[in-house]
């Protein structure tokens, strides 16, 4: 099946050429990154996880909400989304491998990242999360290639696989919860010790993914001869209207709690994030930005006229896509770590070595997600030929 | 031959696994090596005769001695030199294991406006809280920060991956990271004492080093009594007297990680 | 019934250059060997005839003895090696091995570059106690 990704226009060529540069660009970048240090990015001692760790957490989002698919389809007997689970198991491989690049990239001392495996500590979460996320890539790609390659032969999958689909359900479910839990159990960090964000990770998961997965089945349906099919774009819409209100319900409510129990610790976060704290407020801007990108997908997505026009949701999954992102990327991050331990504001900037490697490993999934998109429309154009 | 491929690949595995099992390198380093004559005594690893130990050690500052930053600059700097910690330009590479900080920073949430002048104005040293529940130990994903029996919260610099973790779940603001190669920014390095390389968090060890040459923490000796050191878990000690006689409190207690520095204030 | 080689030239010219990528540090070295390094021993080391351990057993073992020392200074805070002899030692790089054996260019490194070993030991602990420059 790998012959198919080989095969193709000038475009698709471009493409890839295209990504592969920019991945390339900021492997380059991360090679100084190697040789100087995390000095090159914008961290600092209190604002000790930036952009990468941002990226990460979102993607995490991005790869569980494949689930939304699959669940439907073999729990439920959803028949429509049998056409479309391929391109779910696939966005989360994409997905996935950008994570585990952006802990890579992150990381001090990443040539000793196999300590996580030589020195197993059950009671770290991110020992936990090394398992889950591989786990999860491992289950994505055994299951998408054997549906995939029984499609192409017109038979049926082996019986073993509807085990591990079976399993991949509550693990995708796993995989945001234990991210969650690297942040809501830390005493210090009263902003995201709550018991609510797990929910809320995965309310704007299942917002993210979906949304993105609209955009490329858009995609795919322009540019190759494989139509995912309206409705299942239609069914993917319904998902992310729920899961986005959802989202945002939950983000009131942890409003409503700092500020009706008027806290200073649990209002202080919120308040630099939104308004500012003591003269500091470079997110602000970007934070509303946000909100008012959620609150506009929602008026666009709940009227039923305005979701089945395709135009309008590609528009209102983009809103989405970028709200969700930089609520989570953004917001979610340095809210966490300002004000410091110590009641001290010290900002968080992105520096643009860190942009670029940040951009090149965004492109690096995006190849990956090519790769596997182009098999995908190549066997299905070779089925329904 | 139908399977031949199959099988060879199946015998090839069970050697690869055979090989690099039988052939693992033996290593002793407390094995004898063997001599001439018949007394050999296997080699042991102990600590030192006068090396100080406790069940829990503890400290406690009298801030009513420290009233100065004047008084305080003596003991960071005596904490910061013989430990190589670099001094960045960059106050977002700072790297820091003991400083001075005001009241309100150093206990966030306690404290009222109406604060007793000279809490208000005395500068506090902060540093790590060696804590007895600590939340940095449990967040570490490889033991790279662990705690000892003794209750010091120690680093294996060989083995942190840099990840910052435990930056993230310290409720003190204890950690620093090297965010580039300290060695440049050293005032003068201390010959006897490593330094660290970029990518590996650090913080306060109270000084695990002195202790076990029977030598007082460096911020202690240069306190000049203000700074009390010892084991919390004796009854007869110093830190346990200074306890019993005057009020003192811990930062951030609510949250339940035990700190063992007290501030007599 | 003999089978085809399609692609025949494609796949020879691939094969000739994967061998000779493959076999360059042969072919590019050839003539170029060099001799087995010698270690120049400082006056102390000279004169204390052995080592913490024998000098056959330093020589293949170093590395694990040190891997040891580290982790048992760090994690279980004990400091002193008593040896077979039942000399005491402190366990530390700098201030031991390299308290006596204090010229690293004309020791440590002769056979780690001669091996093509880099141990990042050195970014930490400093290899030069004695220097009084």
């Amino acid at each position: 099946m790998l012959e198919l990704a080989i095969k193709g226009s000038k475009r698709y060529y471009g493409l890839l050429a295209v990504l592969a540069g920019i991945a390339g660009l900021g492997g380059a970048f991360w090679l100084w990154q190697l040789d100087f240090g995390l000095g090159i990015t914008g961290m600092s001692r209190d604002v000790s996880w930036g952009f990468y760790i941002a990226q990460f957490t979102f993607l995490v989002g991005v790869a569980a909400g494949g689930v939304m698919v699959v669940l439907p389809y073999y729990l439920h007997d959803y028949k429509a989304f049998g056409r479309i689970t391929i391109l779910g198991e696939f966005l989360a491989i994409a997905a996935i491998v950008m994570c585990l690049l952006f802990i890579t990239v992150d990381l001090g001392q990443p040539m000793r990242m196999l300590n996580v495996i030589f020195y197993p500590t059950p009671n770290s979460m991110l020992f936990w999360d090394m398992i889950v996320l591989n786990g999860y890539l491992f289950l994505n790609v055994v299951i998408g290639w054997n549906v995939l390659e029984a499609e192409r032969n017109n038979t049926k999958y082996p019986s073993w696989v509807k085990i591990l689909i079976y399993v991949s359900i509550p693990w995708a479910i796993s995989i945001h919860t234990v991210t969650a839990y690297l942040y809501c159990g830390l005493p210090g960090r009263g902003f995201w010790l709550t018991a609510i964000l797990a929910p809320r990770f995965l309310s704007s998961a299942f917002a993210a993914g979906p949304a993105l997965l609209i955009l490329l089945c858009l995609m795919i349906r322009r540019f190759t001869n494989f139509d995912p099919g309206r409705e299942q774009i239609q069914s993917l819409a319904k998902i992310v209207t729920y899961a986005l209100i959802l989202n945002v319900f939950f983000f009131l409510c942890e409003v409503f709690v700092a500020f009706y129990s008027q806290i200073p610790e649990h209002m202080d976060h919120i308040k630099y994030l939104f308004v500012g704290l003591h003269g500091h407020g470079k997110l602000v801007p970007f934070m509303w930005t946000s909100m008012a990108l959620m609150a506009l997908a929602i008026i666009m997505l709940i009227p039923p006229r305005f979701r089945a026009n395709e135009t309008l949701l590609a528009i209102s999954c983009v809103m989405v896509f970028l709200g969700t992102w930089i609520d989570k990327g953004l917001g979610m991050i340095s809210g966490g770590f300002v004000p410091n331990p110590l009641h001290e504001i010290n900002e968080y900037v992105p520096t643009i070595p860190e942009l670029i490697i940040t951009l090149g490993v965004w492109a690096a999934g995006f190849l990956v997600l090519t790769l596997l998109f182009k098999i995908t429309v190549g066997v299905k154009e070779e089925v329904h030929a | 031959m139908e399977s031949s491929r199959r099988k060879f690949l199946k015998v090839a595995g069970i050697s690869a696994v055979g090989m690099s099992v039988g052939t693992r390198p033996v290593l002793d380093a407390l094995a004898a090596t063997g001599g001439e004559h018949g007394e050999i005594k296997s080699p042991e690893m102990v600590k030192a005769e006068n090396a100080l130990s406790a069940v829990h050690w503890g400290m406690v500052i009298d801030t009513r001695k420290l009233q100065t930053a004047a008084d305080l600059e003596p003991l960071i700097e005596a904490c910061h030199s013989i430990h190589n910690v670099p001094h960045h330009e960059l106050k977002r590479q700072e790297i820091k294991w003991i400083w001075e900080t005001e009241f309100q920073h150093a206990f966030p949430g306690t404290g009222t406006q109406y604060l007793n002048e000279a809490a208000q104005h005395r500068p506090f040293l902060v540093l790590c809280n060696h804590c007895q529940n600590p939340p940095c130990v449990r967040a570490c994903p490889t033991k790279a920060t662990f705690q000892r029996e003794d209750g010091l919260v120690l680093m294996d610099f060989h083995r942190c991956i840099g990840c910052r973790f435990c930056m993230a779940a310290c409720p003190f603001g204890a950690r620093s990271f090297n965010f580039r190669d300290p060695r440049p920014f050293i005032p003068e390095i201390n010959k006897k004492f490593p330094t660290r390389s970029k990518g590996v968090v650090e913080k306060c060890n109270f000084c695990a080093e002195r202790l076990a040459e029977g030598k007082m923490p460096a911020c202690v000796e240069a306190s000049k009594g203000a700074i009390a050191f010892g084991d919390l878990d004796n009854p007869e000690s110093e830190v346990r007297k200074l306890l019993k006689e005057n009020y003192a409190i811990r930062r951030k207690e609510t949250l339940g990680t035990e700190p063992s520095v007290y501030y007599i204030v | 019934m003999s089978k085809k080689m399609y692609n025949k030239e494609q796949v020879v010219a691939g094969l000739v250059i994967f061998v000779a990528l493959v076999s360059f540090p042969f072919w590019y070295n050839f003539g170029k060997a060099a001799p087995a390094p010698t270690l120049e021993l400082t006056k102390e080391a000279k004169a204390a005839k052995v080592c913490v351990r024998p000098t056959e057993y330093m020589k293949a073992e170093h590395m694990q003895l040190l891997d040891v020392w580290r982790d048992t200074v760090v994690r279980e805070g004990k400091r002193i090696y008593v040896n077979e002899a039942g000399k005491a030692f402190n366990m530390s790089l700098s201030n031991t091995c390299l308290d006596c054996h204090s010229n690293k260019a004309e020791f440590c490194d002769r056979c780690h570059n001669y091996a093509s070993v880099d141990p990042y030991c050195y970014d930490c602990h400093i290899d030069n106690p004695k220097e009084t420059k």
